[in-house]
Formats: structure tokens, sequence, C-alpha cells
């Protein structure tokens, strides 16, 4: 189903200042019945992101960090029971996880002799049944199952959301009989920047040449289009020349830049491939 | 000159004695005593008389062609004529120059102020009046500059003078006058860039011309050099043409044109100005001209004509003349030529006599310059022959020349119609990106990671550039500099590391050549915009589809029969990147770089060219050559057209230096300089070899971008005395066995013709050099063959380097409007003319007799045999080497991953150090590398002669087939032993190592995820649920489980069920399934199975049931112990059960019931999940963690129970405790 602009821009609308909880993507969905779930999700998982992005700085300031402690020890002290952390992140919208990694990371400097180090830290917010402290150990966990934005579980979605698709464009690769390399094969070749596959023989589709194909799955708004053309898209043109063909649940959109940008791989079972041929 | 023209009329000197004379051979014995005496007597005369010819046929022709478009301007070696002229004066003597000019002709060096000298390589602007006459739609700026270095003389015969040419018969200026000649003295010799005066006039200086701006280059017509005009000069113009006198109004526009134009020319960061933008008028700019009709009949004096025609045609023929094809634009344009300048009477009376015929004008009329050029045109048929097939049609059909010569027209519509010779001039820049090229752009060639890094992200600027080039450079008033050159400089600034610079430079040229090579290379994308358009239409429409963008794409003109130096295109891009990034580093590599190139594609060398082969199979084998030989010159020119830019970039200015002093101690300065490269050895070989054809266009590209002290360092200057020779040498009429092609000869001849002409070249190196007659006796070592003699050069080709010769068509199709000619005819073959001299000796080597032998062999057969074997040997022994990687080596780096892993159980796991490993690893292994050889030379035994014989036509004599494949075997042998045995150990060492290092890392956190187990079942139709939705519906129960919630939330107990049983299908279908998610599903059901057992799971329904039945908790404890059992391959992090976070769970529910994690404990035991020891020292290090009393209580216990269960349960026990779900609660509270 293609998303029009419009539809977009009511969505993100609807996503100004919302704490990304689970209550938050309930109401989006009862808003927007008749947009799935993953696309309402990515959206929102993609504005918050922004508004976090621009946000960021002020909540890791010395003073901010301190006061976040310091209310946290307040809360907890009253109520252990009470979602004191993830209730703090609400009030000063911020992402209830990386709320949780901030005093964390305060409440280890005070605990340890040696700062905590980044692994440390993540692999705390993994599981926090390591975490020293029982009362902030499930603060934590509450706010990282809770957070459907940020945190070690989302990551692990995103992460299976990109592979899986991947996994389905291989399939579609190899139903189309279309030969490739994938991404460990280009690396194995000593490429450095690689896309997930790069077509051995290009195919046109829909009048277009491809050669490499990258499969961002996620939803492509413009602010990310734009952010994946200049990290990434580029360098693979620079690298692989033309084409690239995303795939993503909604719109369909060709961009200027010479790389064809397509949305949504279930329609491409339709789409025909044109294979080389030798003439 | 004039003495001898008349020689020629009186017929005291035979014309072919006369061009022998001049020629400067040794006078044979078919002159007359009579002849001999006449010429010796002229002998001081001899070197000048080429350039006065030229200048008075210019001269004669001004009236002519005024209107017409840009002539020729320059009037080679006018110079020559005159007095003590810069590099002329210790050669001419005065006493002789007098002598040069008797009566007749003085009025020609006379014609133009010296002024104008300064402005224009002498082509000095025309007077007003001149320009004026041109009428309204004579195209200014097409012409302006052009037709005036003989126009003063028309003026001053025509115009203002009442005297008639007699007048200055008996008037011949004060040559040693020398306040009339000021320069001449004070110039200083050696006359570089704008020359301060090619001729010297002693007319008084006209007003106009003072305004006349410095030329900047010299045939850049028009534009920049014409004078602004002067309307009122208009009026007076005697030859107006029938023109309102003094359209007033066109001619501010014309001078906002031309202002508009100066400023854009000022802007162009080329050094030599002119933007090809002049161009030949098209008819409709002349259109309000009525043209005149030639008539055969009325054609004045034809002896004097045809006289001067066989001179002229035998200078040229001779190259005598600089520029060939210049002298064929100016006779076109006497072809072309659409009116004559009213001329008084007295002018136009013929002389009573032959004798007097020098004096009058040569050209009276129309019908004259007609005659004279289609005269001259038949001399040269063999050239136009030669010229494109558009070229030729248009000549064919000019009626003129019809009228004239039906013979010539004859031979031109045969010519037209057996030509293949269609040429594109369409620039196709195909912006594609240099691919990524693993062996030279991979981590292991930069120093450290920071430099990779560093160029990786150049990499993306400098693309980044580009494509902002691309979409704005067309743009008007966007500007290089501002746009992009911070940018570029700041990236340059980036590459501190030499070895980045090199990485860099290697990128820019590869950029460089793929853009910039070939025109219209890429054959397929000719519309590369509009394919479903192009597909619409049939291929006959697609052709004229073609044939209309190339009209509308193809530069309309590119500045003259002879542009100074530009980039066009893409090139520009280079050249400003370049400029903008003003590194010395960079440049410096860049020359390294491109010299490199240069010289190694200058080696190229292509098979001997068999002239007896089958025609049509040896054309069709020569096309790939013929491709190959057009890629590789192209790119050297390009290349060499770089290196020049680069090389003299620092010398570049505007102006020669201002005194003999300082361009003395210049001289002095830079005469240390060794040259960038070596361009003097280059040629001498390449002449030597007889590769004039590959090395002479791409060193002419290197020297036109010269500075004007470059042609008088000695280096170069010996250099430009080889090209002169060789330029001598390239008589077209001679076609010896063994000799230069024609078409070779002529793309040399005109691109020598262009350096010529170029503004920095001195304008008297042409005619002074002194010695023609000795020297260039290249000794060409007699090779086998050179590439002289092969017929490398198309007519596509040829235009493709010398767009300027293009022009040539364009003159005639702004004469001729409408076409007639039919298309088509018939496929012209140009066949070989050389044989290679069968007897030459291949050099002795060392490859033996064997070698020998092989020579001998191919020498007998095509050459197409040879390159098959050549190829079959390349392709195999390099194959060769990758089948023994992917066998032999791959084979040792299985043997060597068995070896790492018994030794690594051997050492419990802990390995060792890599570098220890692979080294004892390797010392095993490496010694069976020697089978390589073995190997290999099977491998090649196996396959070479299959593909030869797959390759070669099947008559092949049996013969010579196994032969070819017994050679090919030998090479492809010889090829992949020699790596092998070079490479073969040090393969194995770093395939092992890579081995090894992957085996460690594998090694590393998660032994277990090796699994065997991998992938679903065949018949598995990958229809289970995406892990991501798992873990995203798993993640919903956690978090209502860990609250806040809402009262009416909660999971329905049927929907925890399935959501078990969907994670059962993923786990076993595990097509999308990756690692991590595999593992966070683990640790996922590993807390769901602590919320069951706590009984935290908040269930939707009445708030009495809001508790998940028992029986309900149990049966999903199973499944997740199923699961956990069988269909988990990622270890599952079973020990968090026993966490305190986790058991702290059932801290806080009353009561609390520990039937669950008893029953979930005893069955991990049970199925082999977890061992007893292992909970048991769990339970014991919960019992260390803080816990309200009571708990505490409950959890020893809980200890004590399990503990005193029976390590191995009986099974009715196990039963038995499944129908009595609460014993564990009484057991904890009893």
């Amino acid at each position: 189903m293609i998303l029009t602009k419009a539809q977009y821009d009511e969505i993100a609308q609807c996503l100004v200042s919302v704490p990304p909880t689970r209550q938050s993507l309930r109401k989006l969905k009862q808003r927007f019945p008749s947009q799935s779930q993953a696309t309402l999700l990515s959206i929102f998982s993609q504005e918050y992101q922004k508004h976090i992005k621009r946000t960021h700085a002020k909540h890791h300031t010395l003073e901010a960090i301190e006061s976040y402690y310091q209310r946290y020890l307040n809360g907890v002290l009253k109520n252990g029971a009470a979602p004191v952390l993830l209730e703090l992140a609400n009030e000063v919208d911020y992402a209830p996880s990386l709320m949780a990694r901030i005093i964390l990371e305060r409440f280890l400097q005070e605990h340890e002799e040696t700062p905590p180090s980044k692994s440390v830290i993540n692999s705390m917010l993994r599981d926090p049944s390591q975490i020293p402290d029982g009362v902030l150990a499930n603060q934590v966990y509450q706010c990282t199952v809770n957070d459907c934005c940020y945190g070690p579980l989302v990551d692990c979605i995103k992460h299976a959301i990109g592979h899986e698709h991947e996994v389905l464009l291989r399939d579609l690769l190899l139903e189309k009989n279309l030969s490739f390399l994938d991404e460990d094969q280009l690396r194995a070749k000593g490429y450095d920047k690689t896309p997930d596959f790069i077509l051995q023989v290009p195919v046109a589709v829909e009048g277009h040449i491809i050669h490499w194909i990258e499969s961002k799955a996620s939803f492509g708004d413009e602010c990310s289009h734009h952010a994946y053309l200049h990290d990434q898209f580029w360098s693979y043109w620079n690298r692989c020349s033309i084409e690239l063909h995303e795939s993503d649940p909604n719109i369909k959109r060709i961009s200027n830049s010479g790389l064809l940008v397509r949305i949504g791989f279930q329609q491409h079972q339709n789409v025909q491939a044109h294979p080389l041929l030798w003439r | 000159m004039a003495a001898v023209l008349e020689s020629l009329l009186r017929e005291e000197v035979s014309v072919a004695a006369a061009v022998r004379w001049i020629a400067r051979r040794t006078q044979s014995s078919e002159d007359s005593p009579g002849e001999a005496a006449v010429l010796r007597s002229l002998r001081p005369l001899r070197k000048e008389f080429v350039p006065f010819l030229l200048n008075f046929l210019r001269e004669q022709s001004c009236r002519v062609l005024p209107q017409g478009p840009p002539t020729p301007a320059k009037a080679p070696g006018a110079s020559a004529t005159l007095p003590g002229r810069p590099g002329g004066p210790p050669r001419g003597g005065r006493g002789a120059r007098s002598q040069l000019f008797p009566p007749p002709e003085p009025p020609s060096p006379a014609a133009e102020a010296p002024l104008a000298r300064r402005g224009g390589r002498r082509r000095g602007p025309a007077p007003a009046r001149e320009r004026g006459s041109r009428g309204p739609g004579g195209p200014e700026e097409g012409v302006g500059g052009e037709s005036l270095p003989w126009a003063g003389a028309r003026r001053l015969r025509g115009s203002g003078s009442p005297s008639s040419p007699s007048l200055a018969l008996c008037d011949p200026p004060n040559l040693s006058n020398l306040e009339e000649f000021p320069p001449v003295g004070s110039v200083p010799p050696g006359p570089a860039g704008t020359k301060p005066s090619r001729r010297i006039n002693p007319t008084p200086v006209s007003e106009e011309r003072s305004l006349s701006k410095p030329k900047t280059c010299f045939t850049s017509p028009p534009i920049s050099c014409v004078p602004s005009s002067q309307p009122s000069a208009l009026d007076t113009s005697p030859w107006g043409l029938g023109l309102p006198p003094g359209c007033r109004s066109l001619q501010e526009e014309r001078e906002m044109l031309r202002k508009e134009r100066s400023k854009q020319l000022q802007q162009s960061p080329t050094p030599s100005c002119p933007t090809p933008e002049s161009g030949s008028p098209l008819p409709s700019r002349t259109g309000s001209l009525t043209d005149e009709a030639a008539d055969p009949a009325r054609v004045s004096s034809r002896q004097r004509l045809e006289l001067v025609a066989l001179v002229y045609s035998s200078c040229i023929a001779e190259n005598l003349v600089p520029n060939l094809f210049l002298e064929l634009f100016f006779v076109l344009q006497l072809l072309t030529a659409r009116r004559m300048v009213a001329a008084k009477d007295s002018d136009l009376e013929p002389g009573p006599g032959v004798l007097e015929s020098v004096g009058s004008p040569l050209f009276q009329s129309i019908h004259d310059c007609v005659f004279f050029a289609v005269r001259v045109l038949e001399r040269q048929f063999p050239v136009l022959s030669y010229l494109d097939k558009g070229t030729l049609k248009l000549l064919a059909e000019n009626e003129r020349l019809l009228c004239f010569s039906p013979a010539l027209q004859g031979r031109l519509r045969a010519a037209y119609e057996g030509s293949v010779a269609k040429v594109s001039l369409v620039m196709l820049p195909s912006a594609q990106a240099v691919s990524f090229q693993p062996e030279t752009d991979n981590r292991a060639n930069f120093s450290s990671d920071r430099a990779f890094h560093t160029f990786k992200k150049q990499r993306d600027v400098f693309y980044e550039v580009l494509r902002e080039w691309e979409d704005h450079h067309e743009e008007p008033g966007w500007d290089f500099e501002k746009g992009l050159g911070s940018r570029i400089r700041a990236m340059m600034g980036q590459l501190s590391a030499a070895c980045s610079h090199s990485h860099f430079v290697r990128l820019f040229q590869k950029q460089l050549l793929q853009m910039c090579q070939s025109p219209g290379g890429a054959g397929g994308t000719v519309l590369g915009e509009a394919p479903d358009v192009l597909s619409m239409l049939g291929a006959d429409k697609l052709g004229r589809l073609r044939r209309l963008q190339e009209r509308l794409v193809a530069p309309q003109s590119s500045g003259g029969p002879c542009p100074p130096p530009t980039f066009p295109g893409c090139q520009g891009f280079f050249r400003d990147f370049i400029l903008s990034a003003s590194s010395f580093q960079f440049n410096q590599h860049l020359m390294d770089s491109l010299s490199l190139k240069i010289r190694e594609l200058n080696g190229l060398t292509l098979p001997p060219h068999e002239p007896n082969d089958d025609e049509g199979e040896a054309d069709v084998d020569w096309q790939g050559e013929r491709r190959q030989f057009a890629m590789v010159l192209l790119s050297l020119r390009l290349l060499a057209k770089f290196l020049g830019f680069v090389a003299f970039l620092p010398y570049r200015g505007p102006e020669p230096p201002p005194t003999r002093e300082l361009q003395d101690s210049i001289l002095a300065l830079r005469s240390q300089v060794p040259p960038v490269l070596d361009v003097r050895t280059l040629l001498w070989q390449g002449l030597r070899a007889r590769r004039a054809v590959l090395t002479v266009p791409w060193l002419v590209e290197f020297l036109s971008f010269a500075d004007h002290i470059v042609p008088l360092l000695d280096y170069y200057r010996s250099i430009f005395s080889l090209l002169l020779h060789l330029h001598r040498s390239l008589v077209l009429a001679q076609e010896r066995e063994g000799e230069m092609c024609f078409l070779n000869k002529l793309l040399l001849l005109a691109v020598l013709g262009w350096l010529f002409q170029i503004p920095t070249v001195p304008e008297d190196l042409f005619f002074s050099e002194e010695d023609q007659s000795d020297g260039f006796q290249v000794d060409a070592v007699s090779s086998e063959y050179g590439l002289d003699s092969v017929p490398v050069v198309d007519q596509q080709l040829l235009y493709t380097c010398c767009p300027y010769i293009g022009e040539l068509r364009k003159l005639l199709a702004s004469w001729v409007s409408g076409s007639s000619g039919r298309s088509g005819g018939f496929v012209r073959k140009i066949t070989p003319t050389t044989t290679t001299g069968l007897g030459a000796q291949p050099p002795q080597t060392s490859q033996g007799l064997q070698a020998q032998l092989a020579q001998a062999f191919f020498h007998n057969q095509p050459p197409s045999l040879r390159r098959t074997v050549e190829f079959v040997a390349e392709r195999i022994g390099s194959n060769c080497v990758k089948h023994i990687k992917a066998t032999l080596v791959a084979d040792l780096v299985r043997q060597a991953e068995a070896l790492l892993q018994e030794q690594l159980v051997a050492q419990g796991q802990e390995g060792g150090e890599a570098a220890q490993l692979v080294e004892s690893l390797c010392s095993q292994l490496c010694p069976h590398g020697a089978q390589a050889l073995t190997q290999g030379r099977e491998f090649c035994q196996k396959k070479s002669p299959g593909a030869v014989r797959a390759l070669l036509p099947e008559e092949t004599p049996a013969a010579v087939l196994s032969s070819a494949e017994n050679i090919a075997v030998g090479l492809a042998t010889e090829k992949a032993c020699t790596w092998l045995s070079a490479n073969i150990t040090a393969l194995i060492r770093r395939e092992v190592k890579a081995a090894v290092s992957r085996i460690l890392r594998a090694q590393g956190p998660e032994p277990a995820v090796r699994g065997e187990r991998r992938g679903c079942s065949r018949a598995c139709e990958h229809h289970a649920p995406l892990p991501s939705h798992l873990i995203s519906e798993i993640k919903d129960v956690l978090s209502l489980a860990a609250g806040p919630r809402d009262p009416e939330e909660g999971v329905p107990p049927e929907h925890l069920e399935q959501l078990l049983g969907q994670l059962g299908q993923t786990l076993q279908c595990r097509q999308f399934l990756c690692p991590p998610a595999e593992q966070h599903l683990a640790k996922c059901s590993v807390e769901l199975a602590s919320l069951l057992v706590a009984d935290k799971i908040p269930i939707l329904g009445p708030p009495a049931q809001r508790r998940l039945e028992r029986g309900q908790a149990r049966r999903l404890l199973h499944m997740l112990l199923s699961l956990w059992k069988e269909d988990f391959q990622a270890p599952v992090p079973l020990r968090l059960l026993l966490s305190p976070r986790n058991v702290g769970l059932l801290a806080d529910t009353r009561p609390r019931e520990w039937d669950l994690l008893l029953f979930l404990l005893r069955e991990l035991v049970e199925k082999g999940l977890m061992g007893r020891m292992e909970i048991e020292a769990c339970l014991g290090s919960l019992r260390a963690a803080q816990w309200p009393e009571d708990f505490s209580e409950e959890l020893a216990t809980l200890f004590n129970l399990f503990l005193t269960e029976p390590p191995l349960p009986e099974p009715q026990l196990r039963a038995c405790e499944l129908v009595q779900p609460n014993r564990g609660t009484v057991l904890a509270q009893s």
C-alpha cells in the first residue's frame, strides 16, 4: 500500500512529543487503523529518533544527569516498586532506555572505582540481573522493556527485520535466477562499503538498470532517504556504479539522483526483471 | 616571390622545377640549365616564397571573402616577408627583402597597421569599413578578424587612395625607415606568445585599430580579435554591397554581443581564450546576400590562375604549408565565396599581357575564385577522398564544382558512394564512477587504518564534487572555484601521506580516462534518457533520430579551422579541479602518474597486420585492433594534454617575457629543469620504430600547452625541429611500400598543422628551419613492422582527434542548403597497403630455438592464430592459478583447519598464540605447495587444446592446429608455473592465516553457535512467523508484566500458548533467524518462564481470574522446556531462572507458591538442560543475597527439598508430582 505524503504528515503530526511506549503505539493504531503496525512503529521510531537527536544533548549535561539521579533516588526511596525511572523519562520527554542508561552510568560511577566501560553498561542493559542493585535492576528492566523506540530489544527487533528482509530479497533474487554477490562475499573481496547485494549481471526494472540492491527495511521518509543517500548510497555508487533498490513497507519513489528507490518488495513479485541478453 | 612567379609566368621555369626549388631538393637533372640559372639567382628568396605565396593568396582573395566564414586567418609565414621580423632577421637580409618586393606586390606587406599586428597573429583586424561591408547578416564575429591581413591592401587600393596598384608599384614602402617600423629591432627574436608583430606595416595606423584587443589566439577568430567597429566607416565603404549604409542599431547590437562575448572569454580560465563558438555562419546569416553565379566561361586570366593554382597545390602536396587543412579551408572558402566585392574598374582591367598579370589582382571575379579553387581541389582529390562521407557528399553536390569540373565531381561522387567513413562527433560523457578496485583499494595497500579511512572519505568527497559539477556547471553564474574550490582544498588538505596522494591520483586519473577518453565510446546508450521512446521507433527512425541528436548535441563549431587547445566537456572539470586544488603534491603525483601511464600506453603493440589475409576475415579481426589503437591513442592524448597542462602550469602566462634580458635569464633557468617526461627520447624512439602515428598525436597535445619559453629551450627546440622534419616528410602523394598509410599521414599532418598554429609556438618556426634537407634520416630500425604502416587510423579517429577538420564540412554546409544526395552506398574497404618483410629476423632471445620456431610458425599463419594462441595461453594460465587456489590450496586449508581443531582440543580450547599456530601449520603444509607445479602443468595440458580448437576456424589444418595447441599449452604452463613457483608459498600462508583467524574468532565468545543443525528441513516452506514479529510480541507481554499497565490491559491465556507455538515454528524454520535474534528469543523465553513461575503475567479476564490457572502454567512451562531442549540452537541462559531478580519476583506474591519453580528445576535436570550441580550452585548463591526473612526461610526449604530429591528421580515420582500441584507449596510452608 502506498502512503501519501499527506498521510505521512498526519501521522508524523500525531507523534509530536509522545512518549515511546506501548500505550502510545496502541493509541496510534486506533487512530490509523488502516496502517499496519509495522509501518506505524517504523514511522514512530524514526520520528522519535529525530526528536531525540535534537534534544539529546540537553539530557546529558552534568546538571541534568545529577538532577535525574537525585530524582530517581528520591523516588525509589519513597517506593521502590513504583515505575520511578519510566515516569521520570516520560516526564522529561526522553527515551526510557536512554534514561535508564544515564542513571545506570551515574549509579555505577558512584559505586565502582573505575568508570564503567560501554560494554559493561550495554551488557547490564541487556541483562539487568547483572546490575548489583536489585531495585535499579527492576527499574532499568521496566524502562527497556517498555521503550518501543530504543533499547536492546528494539535494536534486536530492528536487526532482525533487516535480516529478514535481506533473506526475503535473497530468495527473490534466487527465485528470479539472478546471480549476485552478498555482503559477506563482497567483504571477503575487500570492498570497504558493501550494499546488500551486487548483481553479477545487471537487470532492468521498469526501464532502470539495477546494479546493486540495498534493503533498508524501514520507512523511507525524506530525512532518512537523504541520510542514507549521503552515508551509504553515494558510497556504493562511487564504488559500484548506478543504481539502488530499496525495500521498505510503503511508498515508492524514484529519486532524482540516479538511484532507483523502490519500496516494498512484495510488489516485486510482479515486477519483470529484464535479464541482460546476449545480443 | 614575385620574381619567381614572373619567371613561371614567362615560362622560364617549369612549375615542377620551381617546386623542387622551393622544397630545397637537390637540383635534379630534369631542370634545364636555364631554369637552374634563374632559380639560382633567386636562391636567397627561396625560404620566403611559401609564406609570401600564402599571404598573397589571402590578400588577393579578401575582396571575395569578406562576408564568408572565418578565413583561416593566419596567412602563415607572412612574417618571413618582413624585414627584420623576429627570428628571421639574420637570414633574410635587407637586400634580399627589397628584392622580394618587386613593384607588383608592395601593398601586401603594407596592408596592416602596426598596431593591428599587436592584436593578432598577423591577422590584424579588419578596418571597420570592411566589416560593415559584410552586410547585415554578415556574421561579424565569425568573420571579423579573419580576412584581415589582406584586407588592408584592399583598402589601400580600393577605398582611400585613388592610386591603383600601379601607385604601389612604383612606391614601395621605405622599409629601412626605422620610424615606420618601430617594432622591428626592438622585438626580441624568438617571438613567443602573442606575437607583437608578424608583419610590419608601413601604412599609417588607422584609428579603429587602436581599439583592437590583444590577440588571444591567432585563428581564434573573430570575437576576441575584432576591434570595436566604427559604424561611420560603413558609410564610406566603397564596397557597400548594396546595403543601406550604416545600420547602426545592428552595429550596436553586435557591439553588445561582442562585449558580452569578451566578458565570457575573460571569465574562462582557459589560458588561450577563444571559446569555440565562432562557427561557420549559417546560410541564413548570409541570407540577404544573393549568391553570384559562377561561370567557367567568364574566368578572366585562366593561364595565370592555372599556374598559381599549380604552384599552390604543389606547395600543399609537398607539405610546404604549415597546415594542410587550413589551406583546404581557404580553398573551400574561395569555392563558396558568395559575392565579389565591387572593385574599381581600373582594378579589373586586365593587363595587356601576361607579364603584367602578377601586378593585377589575381581574383577579379567570383569566377576566378571558383576556377582557382576547383583547380586546387582537383589536385587535392586524394585528400578529399579521405574526408568523411558528409563532407564528400557536400562537395559532390556542390553545383559550382560540377560546373567547373564535372570530372572532379564525378570522382567525388564515386568516392562518396564508396565511402564508409561516417563520422559522428557526438560526445557522450558518461559519468560512471570508477569501480572499487579490490586489489588496490584494499586496506592492505594503506599505511594505516586512518589513511585507508581518509581515502574512503576522499573518494566520496571527490564524487560528491563531481556530481555537483555535473549538476551545476552549465548553470549561468555558477562558478567552479566559488562552488567547489574550498571543498576540494579541504579534501586535498587531508591527503597527508604520500601514499594517500598516489591513491587519490590513481582514482583521479582513472576517472579522467573513463569520462573523457572516448566520444561515443559507450555505443549502446546513445539517448540514455528516453529508452522507451526509442524503442517505439523502428531502427530506421532510430538512425534518423540519432543523426538529429548529433546535430543538436555536437558542438556547433570547434572554434574555427584552428582552435586553441581547450578542455571540452568533462575535461573542464578535471582542469578546474587541478586549478582549484592548487596542491603542489597533487600536481607532482599527478604528473608522475600521467607520465607513467603515458609511457605504458605508448608501448602499445598490435600484432602485425597481414595484408594478404583473406579480406573479410582480416577486416573483422582488424576492427578490434583498430578500436584498441583508437582507445589507446585517445587515452594518450588525454593524458598528455593533462600532463602538458600541469607541467607547464607554473610557467604559463598571457604574455611572453617583456625584455630580452628577462627572457634570457628565464631561458638559462629553465634549461636547467629536466623535462617532466623525456618526450624527446620517446619521440625519437617512436620515429625510429615507425610508430609516429601513435607518439606524435599525444606529443602534440602535450606541446600544445607549452608556455612561451618552451619552444626556445634547446630540448624542446630539437623536438620541434624533429616534428618539422616529420611534417615535411609526410608527403601524401608518396605511397611507397612500407610507407605510412594515408590516413595515418593525414592525422599527423592535421595535428602537426594544428600545433604549428598554437599561439605559443613561434610563428617563424615553420619557415625558418634552415636545413630541411639534411637530417631527417631517422634510420627506421627495420623492425618487423611499425604502427605507421598499419592502417590504424580511420576517419572517425581522425575527426575525433582533429574536430576542426569538421569545419570544412560546416563551411560547405553553410553554402549548400538543402540536400539531395542519397545516402547509402557500398562498403568501402580500406585495405592494408603494406607488407611486412618476411625476411626480418626476430631478435635473438633467450627462449632459444623453440621460441624462434614458434615465431616462424606464427609468421606464416594468419595473425588471428597468434592472437588466439596468446589469448588462450593468457587465460588458461590465469585460470590455472585460480584452479590451484580452489583445489590444492583449499585442500591444504582444510587440512590446516583439521589440524587446528585437533590442536585446540588437545590444548583444551586454549589455542595459544595465533601467529605461532599459523607458523606451525605452515611449516607442515607449505612443502605440499610443490605439487602446485605438477598440477598446474596438468591443468594447462588438459584445458588449453580444447580452447584453442574452439577458437580456431574448423578448416585449420591438423598440423597447424596441434602446433598451436602445443604452443598454447607451453605458454600457459610457463605463465602459470612462473607465477606459482614464485607465489605458492605466500598464497598458502595467507590462506591458512585467514582460516586460522576465522576459526579462532568463531572459537571466541559463543563456541556453541557453530551449530551443525543450521537450516530448516527440506520440506519447510518458510511460513513461520518472522523472528522480529515474535520478539516484538514477547516484548509486549514482558512489558505488560513489568508494568505499569492500565487496569484493562492483560494477555489472553490462549495468546501465550499461541505465542509459544509460533516460537516453536520459527525456531524450526530458521529461514529468517539470525543469531542475535535467536539469542534474544532465548533470553525472552527464560524471562517468560520466570514470569510464569512467579505468576506475574496479567491475564485478561474478569478480575477474579486474573491469574493463570496452575495447569495452564505448567503446560506453558512444558512447552518452554521442550523448546529449550529441542528447538533452540543458541545457548539458552537458563541460569537467569535462578537470578536473584527473577526469583525475587516470587517475593511479593502472596501466598508464595514454589511448586512451579520446583517443578521447573526438576524438569531442567531431567531434560539435561541444567546439571544438578549447576542448579545447586545457583541456589547456593541465591541464599547469599539479601531477602526478607520469611522469604529466605522458604528459599532454604526449597533448597533442601531440591537436594533431597534423588539424583535420578524415578518416573512415577514425577508423575505423582504432576498430579499433586500444591505439594511444593505445602512443603515450603511446612
